[in-house]
């Protein structure tokens, strides 16, 4: 089946059967490799990718289910303008040791913000409970989404739509 | 792990799908967020000659009040119960009850009604439904009929639903007198299936409970309805020993299994600590009027 | 100033990791990502019974099938004399089943086609008929009388036992249990569990037909030595061998052994003449590779009416699977479990150890341990607040009263080991300080009065990392010595190249720092590389908390060299005696003129263009490191919990851990390794199981039934530490991945069993869930 989709803003689409999985659309057909697997049962998030906006579990979506959505991969995150906020907040709270969640765990850190610019550390718990991280104990993380959060508040960032449409993305 | 090949359908209206399932139905497996049926086809536990995926219906996505009724819409996400100002205001206890189903990233595609009609006996909207007296709305292409949701669960994974039908909603009774409810669950961890859950709901006349509903997950081949300490509330005012007597009775209600989660003595016994808990909050919140 | 901004990253430093670029925009390269020009994929198919005779493998309908290209059996690996592999304990270990299944999910035939899509498919059409035998599924059952010979593949092996083992003294102990006032006992059980990185295994194998090169990409904590196996294995020249471990998703044991998959893949590219790739799904993670664990462990405890403690003896039956393929040094069976008088000067002990063959999968992997030293910190921890309880001591002061002292250093344990510093008085103080122990003492007490159900519990573990001096380790012969080559290029940058294999440690930062500690050039300017056997010098890689003793100490020691010449050049630049020169941080300068100077990156390019007559020219070398001993880290772990007394659930209420592990080099990459292992520390005591049925059938196989813990249920963790180095190490540095994992699952169990010890509660074996606790509860008579 033809299925196309806006991938970080661009068109993109390609030939699949109905049973190919979200995941291994991206990543095989579009090579997009940020996106990890790391379960078959929908339990660790990994694979993590936002549908319109928000965070879904791409190995327990059917590519087929994504035709004419908007997905944001973990390559879709920094814009010409530099890396997000939610990318600098891993970086700088040592946020990530093997890396394999990362992805997973900044693009629900950035659905989060989204709705909830100024999360309590409870709320960011509850927010990251469908990702399993198995190096950081979950410490950093939350420290790093803090820390995007207050980044996004400061004025030095540039705003999203400017980001966005420095790129001509979505 | 990947599914098995299949085809594909994802009908634009209601009535395609309908005559879909008419044709095909017994091959058939319906999809609505998918969070269910994908991991079960990625284990190849399901193996359907066909996928009729509505997620792309229009209008069913819906929740709303009708005739004093909460009416959920098929389509309506766990993430939608959970945020949305009218269940909140008419039945909080679905909003909390969404809280604890899977993990938010699986709240964001899953629906109650998909939940319902999967009828995993550990699912957790089951005993919400028969906690709250709700009805299922069934369609198929020779017409519309309403299956009380005590009438619904027939086993494991077994429903009244007939293989042409789809549930295009659900109807809760809400909005008369003073109710209120609660949804306890016992989970290992977030994204786990209940070990036990229950859900309670009560209204009171005056100091008497005048209806309560109460609903038990995990603990049987389906979720259960604990008719017995149900009738045991009606009409008593809802003391400590009164609410004590009933847990028990409802723990008579479980079927519970040994397994992996604890013995079948444990489920039951957490079965009348919830049930407990749970109408002391039930009440509180009737008095409180939060529903 | 100059000199402060190029010396950025110095030891002590907590600088930003150099890896996270790549990896925070989703460009790692990790072994899935790998795409070749005509790969293949393989799907392995996996017995469902724990124990059954092959009668029969059809594979004619799986051939057939749309995109398969070979399916791959026991009887074609057999006719390649591949059939079965070494393993790293001297056993053997089947690659694909041609006689028996020894247990579920071992492989049995592997499909190879055009997408994993239809491998599985043509995987399902494989048709495998057996006849079930009984399951052996523990030590007791491995025992008894009647039991089936699980290995009748060896001529000599009539039962099931594989190996006796002793350390200590025993007439010495007994003497010292006849005298003794008191003997405390546990019976304990630590359970199986796995590593389960987010990353599961798999490899790419490319084998040129033509040369008959293999380039193997592997999710491989230890690439040289796997490339050695390779070569012993497959008896392919070692020199025509390359492994490649690209980024790894986590490791913590996991990816140290050889597994059948790599073998089967690698003899299908070999075959077939085209890539292939293979990558675990989840389950065949859980249910085929790497387990940790499983022993069975009994205690005795000989302490004085005093409470000073006179001898330990500890009685341990392994539960090894299937086939004996522990990864550990050769000199030992049951790895290092006799450090297990930890942390406490006992005068005599004795330790005994019998392993066993099961019908479970194979594996026995160190999980975030080094060598087993897990088991013993947990046994001789959860045995010692036992004993407190049961002497009516508190926990603290038992522990304080028993400890090595700080002046006792280097001590030597009563099985033989040399631990070579440590403070552990300091480190219980400071814990204790840190919670506020007297306080919340109190307040147990009064919520104990209010009928509420809570406690506290201390371990105050000791580890024995680095493996580790070349006398008494070494795998497969190899001696565990570590490398690291490092050149610097004339522009002064460099580039460091390591033995070792970082699955997120960070070690493209930490070992940077100690090229700017030793050397002065800017952690930013030195290029780490790692995982390529082609490139990097031969090391025994990262697992047991070994990188940091052993590599981190090469990496020392080579920009020591590199420092050495660079003095002689700077003699020559400056023209000044060497003897007159002083090292400053990035510089040499004469004495008693600090202006007089050159830089590490003067003296780089002089290297390559203004030599002294007849140096060598260049600035590179390599060391290889052969650690004198072992480095001892330690700390104390104390936790608080509540228990829900309806439902058995347990809340961690507070959780602080203070370790030394000596000089930290980034002391932000050693305290996220802490946070890391306190959550893995969690996971097993409360949640992390794998178990199984009567029949063999493995119960946790996939991340529904195998619980990791998420942010909502780890707790929050308070971090303390005290610094006592390592005297032999250059740095003073000790290993510290491995040490939460190893000292907080005795922590949080000796707060359950702390809070429940009003009701005479002793014992509850991980994982230490709600229904096991709600049991306890109400044979007590508690009740909600």
């Amino acid at each position: 089946m033809k299925v196309s989709m806006t991938v970080n803003g661009s068109e993109r689409s390609g030939d699949v059967e109905p049973r190919v999985l979200l995941v291994d659309f991206l990543r095989t057909n579009l090579r997009l490799t940020g996106t990890h697997i790391g379960c078959d049962t929908s339990s660790c998030g990994a694979c993590t990718v936002l549908i319109d906006g928000e965070p879904v579990k791409s190995c327990t979506q059917l590519a087929v289910q994504a035709d004419g959505r908007a997905i944001t991969t973990v390559e879709g995150l920094a814009t010409a303008a530099g890396l997000s906020p939610m990318q600098i907040g891993f970086h700088e709270e040592h946020g990530l040791q093997c890396g394999f969640c990362t992805p997973g765990m900044m693009l629900v850190g950035t659905a989060l913000l989204e709705h909830n610019p100024n999360p309590t550390e409870e709320e960011i718990r509850w927010a990251i409970s469908g990702n399993i991280c198995r190096c950081t104990g979950y410490m950093n993380i939350v420290k790093a989404i803090k820390h995007a959060a207050a980044l996004r508040e400061s004025s030095e960032v540039v705003p999203r739509e400017t980001a966005a449409a420095a790129t001509g993305g979505e | 792990m990947y599914p098995t090949a299949f085809d594909y359908r994802a009908p634009a209206s209601l009535d395609e799908t309908l005559s879909v399932l008419k044709e095909r139905g017994d091959e058939a497996k319906v999809m609505a967020g998918g969070q269910s049926l994908i991991p079960l086809l990625k284990l190849r536990f399901a193996r359907p000659e066909l996928v009729v995926d509505i997620g792309r219906l229009p209008h069913l996505n819906a929740i709303g009040r009708d005739d004093g009724h909460l009416v959920i819409g098929a389509l309506a996400r766990h993430v939608d119960i959970e945020n949305s100002p009218e269940v909140a205001a008419s039945a909080l206890m679905l909003a909390e009850a969404a809280h604890w189903i899977a993990d938010p990233l699986v709240r964001n595609r899953g629906t109650l009604v998909g939940s319902v009609c999967h009828a995993d006996p550990a699912g957790d909207w089951g005993s919400v439904i028969l906690a709250m007296h709700a009805d299922l709305v069934a369609r198929s292409a020779s017409g519309e009929r309403v299956i009380h949701a005590a009438d619904f669960f027939k086993g494991p994974f077994e429903t009244a639903l007939k293989p042409d039908e789809v549930v295009t909603g659900v109807r809760i009774p809400v909005g008369k007198g003073r109710g209120g409810g609660a949804y306890l669950k016992l989970e290992r961890k977030v994204g786990d299936f209940a070990t036990v859950a229950v859900a309670v709901h009560l209204h009171l006349d005056g100091n008497k409970v005048e209806a309560a509903g109460i609903g038990l997950t995990a603990v049987g081949p389906n979720n259960i309805k604990a008719t017995e300490a149900e009738h045991f509330l009606r009409g008593k005012e809802p003391t400590d020993e009164v609410i004590a007597e009933a847990a028990r009775i409802a723990s008579d209600a479980a079927e519970p299994k040994d397994d992996i989660r604890g013995s079948a003595a444990y489920k039951k016994d957490v079965v009348r600590v919830f049930v407990q808990r749970g109408l002391k909050a039930a009440v509180a919140r009737a008095k409180e009027g939060r529903s | 100033m100059a000199t402060e901004v190029h010396m950025h990253g110095r030891i002590g430093e907590p600088i930003k990791r150099k890896e996270d670029a790549r990896f925070i925009r989703g460009k790692g390269n990790y072994l899935d990502d790998i795409e070749l020009p005509g790969m293949l994929h393989m799907a392995i198919l996996r017995s469902p019974h724990a124990h059954a005779r092959i009668k029969s493998v059809d594979t004619a309908e799986a051939s057939k099938m749309p995109g398969v290209i070979a399916v791959v059996t026991g009887e074609l690996m057999a006719q390649h004399k591949l059939a079965w592999m070494p393993t790293l304990s001297y056993d053997t270990q089947a690659v694909l089943a041609t006689d028996k299944v020894r247990f579920q999910g071992q492989e049995v035939a592997a499909v190879i086609a055009e997408t994993l899509y239809q491998a599985e498919d043509a995987r399902d059409a494989v048709v495998v008929d057996y006849d079930v035998l009984p399951a052996v599924i523990d030590p007791e059952g491995a025992k008894a009388a009647g039991a089936p010979v699980i290995r009748d593949d060896k001529e000599d092996q009539k039962d099931n036992h594989i190996y006796h083992w002793e350390s200590g003294d025993q007439a010495t102990t007994q003497a010292a249990f006849a005298k003794a006032d008191k003997v405390i006992r546990l019976h304990t059980f630590y359970p199986r569990c796995h590593p389960a990185p987010m990353e599961t295994c798999g490899i790419v194998a490319d084998v040129n037909g033509a040369t008959g090169r293999a380039t193997i990409y592997m999710t491989s904590q230890a690439p040289h030595l796997h490339r050695t196996v390779f070569a012993l294995v497959a008896g392919l020249p070692e020199e025509n061998i390359r492994i490649v471990s690209p980024d790894i998703g986590g490791g913590f044991g996991n990816k140290v052994p050889v597994y059948p998959g790599y073998v089967v893949a690698t003899a299908a590219s070999l075959l077939i003449g085209r890539p292939v790739k293979w990558v675990e799904d989840r389950t065949e993670n859980l249910i085929s590779t790497g387990f940790a664990r499983d022993f069975h462990m009994t205690g005795d405890l000989a302490v004085d009416k005093d409470g000073k403690m006179l001898a330990l003896r500890v009685h341990l039956d392994s539960d090894n699977g299937a086939f004996f393929s522990d990864a550990q040094p050769t000199k030992v069976k049951a790895g290092l479990f006799h450090i297990v008088t930890g942390s406490y000067d006992i005068p005599t002990a004795h330790v005994t150890a019998d392993g066993y063959y099961t019908n479970k999968a194979p594996g026995g992997v160190a999980y975030r341990c080094s060598f087993r030293v897990t088991e013993a910190s947990y046994m001789i921890e959860r045995l010692v607040t036992n004993a407190a309880i049961e002497l009516g001591m508190d926990q603290a002061e038992f522990r304080k009263k028993n400890f090595i002292r700080k002046d006792q250093f280097p001590y030597e344990s009563p099985t033989g080991w040399v631990y070579d510093s440590g403070d552990y008085h300091k480190a219980m103080d400071v814990a204790l300080e840190q919670l506020g122990y007297n306080e919340l003492r109190k307040d147990v007490e009064a919520r104990r009065a209010k009928g509420e159900v809570t406690g506290i519990g201390i371990a105050s573990f000791t580890e024995v990392v680095g493996a580790g001096h070349g006398k008494d380790f070494d795998l497969l012969g190899v001696r565990m010595f570590d490398s690291a080559e490092l050149r610097v290029h004339p522009t002064g940058k460099a580039l460091l190249r390591m033995g070792t294999k970082s699955q997120g440690q960070g070690h493209e930062t930490t070992f940077a720092q100690i090229v700017t500690e030793e050397l002065g050039i800017p952690a930013a300017d030195v290029l780490v590389e790692e995982g390529d056997t082609d490139t990097a010098p031969y090391g025994l890689g990262t697992y047991a908390s070994r990188s940091t003793p052993v590599a981190g100490a090469a990496t020392a020691m080579v920009s020591r060299k590199l420092r050495d010449k660079a003095r002689k050049i700077a003699g020559h630049l400056l023209e000044a005696d060497e003897e007159d020169l002083v090292w400053d941080n990035g510089r040499f300068y004469v004495k008693g003129s600090p202006d007089k100077a050159k830089t590490i990156q003067e003296i780089a390019f002089a290297a390559y263009s203004n030599l002294p007559d007849g140096m060598e020219a260049g600035l590179e070398g390599v060391h290889y490191y052969d650690p004198p001993n072992m480095t001892y880290p330690f700390g104390t772990y104390a936790v608080v919990v509540d228990v829900d007394k309806g439902t058995g659930q347990v809340k961690v209420r507070r959780m602080v851990a203070v370790d030394d592990c000596g000089v930290r080099i980034n002391p932000m990459i050693v305290e996220g390794q802490i946070h890391g292992g306190l959550a893995e520390g969690f996971g097993i005591a409360f949640m992390q199981l794998i178990t199984f049925d009567s029949e063999g059938n493995c119960i946790g196989s996939n991340f529904l039934d195998y619980l990791l813990p998420t942010a909502v249920e780890t707790p929050s963790f308070e971090l303390g530490e005290t610094v006592t180095p390592s005297p032999h190490h250059p740095l003073g540095a000790k290993g510290v991945g491995e040490s939460p994992t190893v000292g907080s699952p005795a922590a949080y169990v000796n707060a359950v069993i702390d809070a429940l010890s009003p009701y005479g509660v002793t014992n509850i074996d991980m994982p230490v869930t709600s229904d096991k606790v709600w049991a306890a509860l109400r044979a007590a008579g508690v009740n909600e």
